[in-house]
């Protein structure tokens, strides 16, 4: 209730880069203790938005608040607070990773004890091998390490997974949760999806620099696009019927047909969900684009545009109300 | 509200943690973390360490044959090629150690991201200005008992025994480097990349050796020349150093007829004051680029 409860506030958030709007108006809250994941394509503005918040880029318009701090004015006490992982870094490395570790944690007032940190991420072997000889995977690793050495009170996480394999993906899942119950609220941007289920408490879904879809990672997404899917084989064909009482339906299949054959109930993943939603905004953005370039008779688009997919009629509406205001 | 009562406690006792005591001793932390660094870096080792080892090196054996420098008309007198190397050489080798060393270096780690992760870190800019500068003194003066050792146990130089010479080193060494340093932290702004960083600072650097009386005999450029490299510091600190290590005959040929200790003084001060300006007013951890 009070403002100590949020982490991380983003009031209207805009950025552009010259004549490029990367973010339109996005609008959230992180709670302390909470863990938050940004979702999105490539080039959403995933990047853009958690630099803003770090402090690392100047914001074109909105209201942002970092433990309570403007970032763009944030001091050494309050970046003492935080923990960054870039999405890239690619420093040359002629240090061991423990040297490196070491440094770090000298800067920080409350800072973990450096060998956790190794075997936290798994580096024991490689502890006293300089940075620029690890792999790639391993590397990011080292970034992972020096992001949480200073015990942060919140941690940015830009795809923090890129280039790991699965059994360092695990360990990295681990990490997160003991970090999690130490209270670190956490803002994390990924491409898998399953690392988004698996770790957050709530996800935003960002498109083209808006805001699609926020909210606890299994209610993203329409309701019609969490209704599960059952699927079964009749006759040689495969059929499939969405239901939100599937064990109905399957007791009437079992009724009329005996056992199905090859019969399935599916639970739409984050990823279909995810990609529904990316989706649609897609298409609404190229139809906006077309109605504001090519034509004037938003019909005639609606037949045209193959991206338009299972949603014709809205794609239509869209355009033509574009093309009104135009 | 009520917050205000509860954080501004907090606030000031975090304020005293983040004081000058901690930037001093995460400066002193980096030094030794930088100097590391250094000796681990091949080419820098190569092209700013050792450098004016080599050069001196090459000219006292290349022109050992050309006799002493300001030797009588019967060829007595006067000093060995190296005698008269040296106080070039250990002139440069402060250049080298300061601007170019630095003006690279933090090229580098301003485009490979370096910079950035500190940026995100509580390290103080200050904290990270003493580390460079510390390994810029600790590695400067390794350059330089090397450049002496070199000289006496190679080429039987024999250095001045008069404690004044001594001082007028001490302070000449001390502004020289110190100036180098904080303009080697300003110029790497300069370079837009990494990549290009060599290619934009080693060029001036070097012709500033050609025109500033290390390579080549001060008095005898033209005096056009002379006047541009007395714009330039490399020129005042090759002078002091001259008037350490070459006899008192040798100040007849400088311009003016004397060493002109005050004159070095005052040049080097203003180009140290310039580039702390400068530092203070450009430095950012990242170009933020819109
Ligand atoms: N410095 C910049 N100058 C100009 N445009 C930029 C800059 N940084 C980002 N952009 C543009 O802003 C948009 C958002 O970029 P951003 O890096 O935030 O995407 P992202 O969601 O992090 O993508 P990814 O998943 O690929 O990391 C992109 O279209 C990108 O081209
Ligand atoms: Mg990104």
């Amino acid at each position: 209730m009070t403002s100590n409860d949020i982490a991380v506030s983003v009031q209207n958030l805009t950025k552009t880069y010259g004549a490029f709007a990367a973010l339109k108006g996005i609008t959230f809250d992180i709670e302390r203790g909470e863990t938050f994941a940004l979702l999105g394509p490539n080039g959403a503005g995933k990047s853009t938005t958690i630099e803003i918040l770090e402090g690392y880029r100047d914001r074109s318009g909105g209201e942002v608040r970092v433990l309570g701090v403007d970032p763009q004015h944030g001091g050494l006490p309050w970046k003492a607070k935080l923990g960054i992982v870039l999405q890239s870094s690619g420093e040359s490395g002629n240090v061991t990773v423990r040297e490196q570790l070491t440094q770090f944690a000298g800067m920080y007032p409350n800072s973990r004890d450096v060998n956790e940190v190794i075997a936290a991420i798994g580096l024991e072997e490689k502890a006293n091998t300089r940075i620029k000889n690890l792999s790639g995977g391993q590397q990011r690793r080292v970034d992972v390490g020096l992001g949480v050495i200073g015990r942060p009170e919140l941690l940015f996480l830009d795809e923090p997974t890129t280039g790991f394999d699965p059994e360092a993906r695990r360990q990295f899942w681990e990490l997160i949760r003991s970090l999690k119950r130490e209270g670190t609220t956490i803002l994390l941007t990924t491409h898998y999806l399953d690392e988004a289920a698996q770790l957050s408490d709530r996800a935003a879904v960002v498109a083209g620099g808006k805001l699609v879809d926020i909210g606890p990672v299994g209610s993203l997404g329409s309701a019609e696009a969490r209704v599960p899917l059952v699927r079964w084989r009749e006759s040689g064909i495969v059929r499939e019927q969405r239901a939100t009482d599937p064990g109905a339906v399957v007791a009437g299949l079992v009724a009329r047909l005996g056992e199905p054959v090859e019969l399935e109930v599916v639970r739409p993943s984050l990823e279909d969900i995810y990609l529904e939603l990316v989706t649609a905004e897609n298409a609404e953005a190229e139809a906006r684009v077309a109605a504001n370039t090519t034509a004037t008779d938003g019909a005639v688009i609606a037949g045209t545009n193959p991206a338009a997919g299972a949603s014709p009629t809205t794609t239509s509406f869209t355009t033509t109300k574009e093309n009104e205001r135009a | 509200m009520s917050t205000a009562t509860h954080t501004s406690p907090a606030l000031s006792a975090s304020a005293a943690a983040f004081g000058m005591g901690r930037t001093v001793r995460l400066g002193l932390s980096r030094i030794g973390y930088e100097t590391k660094i250094y000796f681990r870096q091949t080419d820098t080792l190569f092209f700013t360490f050792l450098f004016p080892v080599i050069m001196l090196t090459i000219f006292s054996v290349a022109f050992q044959g050309m006799g002493n420098v300001g030797a009588n008309p019967d060829g007595t007198g006067g000093i060995s090629q190296a005698a008269a190397y040296l106080p070039g050489m250990i002139a440069a080798g402060i250049l080298l150690s300061g601007v170019q060393n630095l003006g690279v270096d933090i090229a580098a780690e301003r485009s490979d991201g370096t910079l950035k992760r500190l940026g995100g870190t509580p390290l103080p800019v200050l904290s990270y200005f003493f580390g460079k500068m510390g390994q810029v003194f600790a590695t400067s003066i390794l350059q330089i008992a090397l450049l002496l050792l070199v000289a006496v146990v190679a080429f039987g130089v024999s250095l001045p025994t008069d404690p004044a010479k001594w001082m007028t080193f001490a302070w000449v060494y001390l502004l020289g480097i110190a100036t180098s340093a904080i303009l080697g932290i300003a110029i790497s702004r300069l370079p837009r990349t990494g990549k290009s960083a060599t290619a934009v600072i080693i060029p001036p650097v070097l012709i500033l050796q050609f025109i500033s009386g290390v390579y080549l005999q001060f008095s005898l450029l033209p005096n056009w020349l002379q006047t541009v490299a007395s714009i330039f510091p490399l020129k005042w600190i090759a002078q002091g150093m001259r008037s350490v290590f070459l006899p008192e005959t040798f100040a007849s040929v400088e311009p003016g007829g004397s060493w002109n200790l005050g004159a070095v003084a005052i040049a080097l001060l203003i180009w140290l004051v310039a580039g702390l300006v400068i530092c203070r007013v450009t430095f950012r951890w990242i170009r933020k680029d819109s």
